[in-house]
């Protein structure tokens, strides 16, 4: 029982950064814009929230700063791609760099700081409740608020897209932008909103690193769980749903790292750590090999600039 | 009032050699700005950055060091780009280029003799090469994203790394230091002639550079390329295979990222340590955009980052500041770049807001 609840525990917080950057990252490309800066504005998150945590006292304060350190950065990659009209690969790539640069700037007076964990939101489990239902009750209710975020994240964002006039037109933005602005939709404008949804998720993805994963602050310390969260999008054929089932299959993948030396395989370290990314590639390319899952479920204005006429 | 792009009728020519280097103004105007919020004196804080590294024999050479790889990387992918096709994976390819040429010294350290070096800089090539072959085979067999592909291998050979040099490549007199055997006499890239520290890999950068530019604007495979990227239907008529381009195009730019890695290491180190490199093959993307994806222009936006790690190191020793702030420089370089790129297709229009009212709409209609 100890350990499937280890397990299970570890599966979550592996899983929770990945699933709420990713979840960002679907709406921005649902609406046609491919942002690379994933990873940048994650531990610009992460050290945003350390800091925000740092001098407020308090882990809550943390994480929304975090979100909207993650949404600044995404309203420069706005600016630049939407009315700039730059590469978007390219710009995404800068704003990867510039964040890191930026993390690693504003977070070297807090290295080896010792940092606020966001408290469960629930608190502990009543003292006389017996093992097993505490038991339960920590893996259900024993979670922070980040957690329980990411998880809502998924209803939510399958039925703003499916039930919603803002989801119809954020696909119709995303899927043919010359037919949603001759429509009267104003497609920048929506990109604008979509992507700054992006950054402030994976802002909130980096608050959950160095806020509850482990409470302090390392130079690039998502160590690239941004890249990941963007091959997730794509493993997910852009489907909500999918991303939530991607982002615990790598949360599984965590778990494999942890345990399968505790079980007495030896296999190198170096081994081990390179896993996630291993995994990343064999499942991109098993997706990606399915070409009608992808011609089908890809965004077609994905990564083409709009440039509105008269 | 507001304010629009229009589309120029022709590109602006002239923007297209100043364009980079208002992009530099700007990137040092918004840096300096940057340093003041952190408490630096922003002139200070540029001069440290930009200024200083060119006062001395010692930092004007390092310059050249660090140039060198970068001008590598940036030649090699100037190539990618141009075709459209995206390795940002240069920074591993650079350190598969590292091991690989050092498969001579290290697990054959008694072969010794004149053709060993050209020897490690081939396989460093091959071994680039080899590590740029998975992304760009995963993406033309099976529509695998190479932007994600080739980042990923990055995490995966800096891990590999490590671990040869922990483990079986470890030199056993090292004490436990995670480095290395030092490569013998043979395998080390010789200081040029009235140098202290500047070795061959500098004249190498230039001349392959120089070579790249050669490829891309006088032969027909250079053609094929370009117009892979420019016009990728127009280029699919005229019977260009796009799947031929992109294996190409990541066989040049990982190619030339694994010389770069094997020239900087039989160079400058002459050892293997866990981590070889200070983000070259990330700063080499910015050395692309800001050459204007031209291998010439690389030559000088090489110079000119190599200049913003020894100005960085500077900034730390004398400012305090932490050694990131290379990378914020670089980040906000790029930005800029892009950004004043526009220019050369649109122009600005001031807007006056009195467009709409229900007079002219009824003139109109």
């Amino acid at each position: 029982m100890e350990l499937a609840e280890a397990f299970m525990l570890t599966v979550i917080t592996a899983a929770t950064p990945l699933l709420l950057a990713a979840m960002g990252e679907l709406i921005a490309e649902r609406s046609g814009v491919l942002n690379l800066g994933v990873e940048g504005m994650m531990v610009t998150g992460a050290v945003a929230a350390f800091a925000g945590a740092q001098l407020t006292g308090s882990a809550y304060a943390g994480m929304i700063v975090g979100a909207l350190a993650g949404a600044l950065l995404a309203g420069l990659f706005a600016v630049l791609v939407l009315y700039f009209v730059t590469n978007q690969v390219a710009t995404g790539l800068a704003l990867t760099l510039f964040g890191l640069g930026l993390s690693g700037l504003i977070g070297a007076s807090y290295v080896g700081e010792p940092g606020i964990k966001l408290a469960p939101l629930f608190g502990a489990p009543p003292e006389e409740t017996s093992a097993p239902i505490a038991a339960v009750w920590r893996l259900i209710l024993g979670h922070d608020l980040l957690v329980y975020m990411s998880l809502l994240s998924i209803p939510a964002v399958i039925w703003f897209l499916n039930r919603t006039r803002g989801g119809l037109v954020l696909r119709a933005v995303g899927d043919s932008h010359g037919s949603a602005h001759a429509l009267g939709y104003p497609v920048l404008r929506v990109r604008l909103l979509a992507v700054l949804f992006g950054g402030l998720m994976a802002g909130l993805g980096g608050a959950y690193l160095s806020l509850v994963y482990t409470p302090q602050w390392t130079d690039g310390m998502t160590a690239g769980r941004g890249w990941i969260a963007l091959a997730l999008v794509v493993f997910a054929s852009w489907l909500p749903k999918r991303v939530a089932l991607g982002a615990y299959l790598f949360g599984g993948v965590t778990l494999l790292q942890f345990h399968l030396q505790a079980i007495g395989v030896s296999v190198p370290a170096q081994f081990l750590n390179a896993l996630p990314y291993i995994v990343t590639i064999v499942v991109l390319v098993a997706i990606s090999g399915n070409r009608r899952l992808i011609a089908v479920n890809t965004p077609a204005c994905l990564g083409k600039p709009f440039v509105p006429d008269r | 009032m507001r304010v629009e792009f229009v589309r120029r009728d022709q590109p602006a020519a002239w923007l297209r050699l100043a364009s980079p280097l208002l992009a530099v103004g700007l990137a040092l105007v918004l840096a300096g700005l940057f340093f003041q919020v952190l408490g630096v004196d922003a002139g200070r804080a540029l001069y440290v950055f930009f200024i200083e590294p060119l006062q001395a024999d010692w930092s004007r050479e390092d310059i050249l060091i660090k140039a060198t790889p970068l001008i590598l990387i940036g030649a090699g992918l100037t190539v990618c780009f141009l075709s459209s096709t995206w390795n940002i994976g240069a920074e591993g390819q650079f350190v598969a280029g590292a091991l690989a040429g050092a498969i001579m010294p290290l697990a054959f350290p008694d072969v010794e003799g004149f053709w060993v070096l050209p020897l490690m800089l081939v396989l460093g090539t091959i071994g680039g090469a080899l590590c740029a072959m998975i992304p760009a085979q995963l993406k033309v067999r099976f529509g695998a994203s190479e932007i994600l592909v080739s980042l990923m291998m990055v995490y995966i050979m800096q891990l590999f790394l490590d671990w040869i040099v922990r483990g079986p490549w470890r030199d056993p007199q090292s004490f436990g230091f995670p480095k290395s055997r030092d490569f013998h006499t043979s395998a080390e890239l010789s200081v040029l002639p009235g140098f202290f520290d500047l070795h061959w890999g500098f004249p190498i950068a230039i001349f392959v550079a120089v070579g790249v530019w050669f490829f891309l604007s006088r032969t027909i495979g250079g053609f094929d390329v370009r117009v892979s990227g420019a016009a990728p239907r127009a280029a699919r008529f005229s019977g260009v295979s796009r799947a031929r381009i992109t294996v190409f195009v990541f066989a040049a730019s990982g190619g030339l990222a694994g010389l770069a890695g094997i020239v900087d290491v039989a160079g400058n180190a002459q050892k293997l340590q866990p981590v070889i490199s200070p983000g070259y093959g990330f700063t080499a993307i910015i050395v692309a955009f800001l050459g204007r994806l031209n291998p010439v222009g690389a030559i000088f936006a090489g110079l000119l980052l190599a200049l913003t790690y020894i100005g960085g190191e500077g900034a730390q020793l004398d400012l305090g500041l932490p050694v990131q702030a290379t990378q914020v420089v670089q980040g906000l370089l790029l930005f800029c770049v892009l950004a004043l790129d526009t220019f050369i297709l649109y122009r600005l229009r001031w807007v006056p807001k009195a467009v709409a009212t229900p007079d002219t709409i009824e003139e109109g209609s």
